[in-house]
């Protein structure tokens, strides 16, 4: 087998929408139901939560032509497709940000710790991917849960060099069992994003 | 005798998905694309091997497509209508960067109209919609990683960038591979676009021979006589090592 080099990315543009949530983008009649709109699809296991925010340029503006992807652990950590996975939950969603504020939200529930490659585990995350015009690759990132005691021990926060970042990545409680994840794409407050 | 190996399952290893190589992809910020500059982020990502999240990814099952959902010229319109436009068919395989088919892989396309309209009510380009073309399709790639879907010849149009800017005729992909690790949006360009090297989207990728790899040439043996011609685009997905290891070294 030879190698050969990964398609290049090119950005969503400002149409991802037709694509990804056509029903949203007012195409109806072609899929019965945007992909990713529904996590939980019956009696779930855990704790459910929602995760809110807003994806905001280097202006301090939201983005309100973004898509967001999450991707997730069941409430015991395991993956969809992981023998003894929920069968009530998909664990991935996704939410076109809001021509309104920019607002994207996930009804959810409280992943469980993930298994770390070399052992040990990793705090409850939330993937995160995000696409817009204008991003040329789409950013990969996590959202922790800042009252959770595991990020402490998790090995992803304890590589990140500038300790003083860590706190992007933290979804803050804000109310009852609803989380807020804002993703800053540039200025003092950059989100942290992976490449990995 | 030794048993065959089947060339179609393959086997994927086990091993953590292999470090995307930065100089396939585009840039960040690339001021000519005038919305990279308030979206790019400046500070460098960090890297950590993949884990269950990056190696999982949601199984999306043939039984959740639709019977037209990979036939954009008539997944929209009144039945017995078909959009306006050169008919095209898209074929390619979804492969990793081993060569391995990526079989699976959910497809979504999205594309402007033969007249280079969107069916978006923020598009404001004088070209008229279609009325029998949505817009939007997708399919899920066999066991060999192939894939194949039906709709028109998308128009090149003007956008709000550089005073006289025009994107190259272009389908949008969106691709799910097997693991997360490998999520990819990208635009599929057709062979002897004069747009394309003007364009500046297509221009964030700094490697020519990686724009050339998004240029889908003219297949004249898969095209259908008195019918449709075809386009082949094949796509490269990451791929998993065989053993894990760290693909960088610590703090890079």
């Amino acid at each position: 087998m030879t190698d050969r080099p990964e398609s290049a990315s090119q950005t969503a543009g400002p149409y991802v929408h037709i694509g990804c949530t056509p029903n949203f983008a007012g195409i109806e009649g072609v899929y019965p139901e945007d992909l990713g709109a529904r996590m939980i699809t019956g009696e779930v296991a855990g704790r459910r939560i929602t995760l809110v925010g807003q994806v905001i340029d280097g202006t301090g503006t939201p983005l309100r032509d973004a898509m967001v992807e999450a991707w997730q652990a069941d409430a015991a950590g395991r993956y969809a497709g992981q023998e003894g996975h929920d069968a009530h939950f998909t664990g991935f969603g996704r939410c076109p940000t809001s021509e309104t504020d920019g607002s994207f939200r996930f009804e959810t529930v409280m992943p469980g710790a993930v298994a770390w490659p070399k052992g040990g585990l990793q705090a409850p995350h939330v993937t995160l991917w995000i696409v817009a015009r204008g991003i040329n690759l789409g950013l990969h990132t996590r959202a922790y849960f800042a009252d959770a005691p595991e990020n402490d021990s998790d090995p992803v926060l304890g590589r990140i060099e500038h300790k003083v970042r860590i706190k992007t990545l933290m979804a803050q409680p804000e109310g009852d069992d609803v989380y807020r994840f804002n993703i800053h794409l540039q200025g003092p407050e950059e989100t942290i994003f992976f490449d990995c | 005798m030794p048993r065959q190996k089947d060339p179609i399952m393959t086997e994927i290893p086990k091993g953590g998905y292999a470090g995307r190589q930065p100089q396939n992809h585009p840039v960040a910020l690339h001021p000519p694309y005038r919305t990279s500059v308030k979206r790019s982020p400046q500070a460098a990502p960090i890297s950590f091997p993949t884990t269950l999240s990056e190696e999982t990814a949601p199984v999306f099952g043939h039984s959740m497509l639709g019977a037209l959902d990979g036939d954009l010229l008539h997944n929209f319109g009144p039945q017995d209508q078909s959009a306006i436009g050169p008919r095209i068919i898209v074929h390619g395989r979804v492969q990793d960067q081993f060569g391995r088919p990526v079989a699976g892989a959910l497809i979504e396309v999205w594309q402007a109209n033969a007249g280079g309209r969107y069916r978006h009510k923020k598009e404001g380009y004088i070209a008229p919609l279609d009325p029998n073309f949505g817009g939007c399709g997708r399919v899920i790639s066999g066991a060999d990683g192939s894939y194949e879907f039906r709709t028109v010849l998308p128009g090149p149009y003007p956008w709000p960038n550089g005073p006289n800017d025009w994107r190259p005729a272009h389908i949008h992909f969106s691709i799910f591979g097997a693991g997360f690790a490998q999520r990819l949006i990208t635009q599929m360009y057709f062979e002897g676009d004069p747009l394309i090297w003007r364009c500046p989207i297509v221009g964030t990728i700094a490697d020519t021979s990686a724009v050339e790899r998004l240029i889908a040439p003219l297949d004249m043996e898969r095209t259908v006589p008195m019918d449709a011609r075809a386009y082949r685009f094949d796509i490269t997905l990451r791929g998993r090592r065989q053993t894990m290891f760290e693909n960088r070294m610590e703090g890079l």
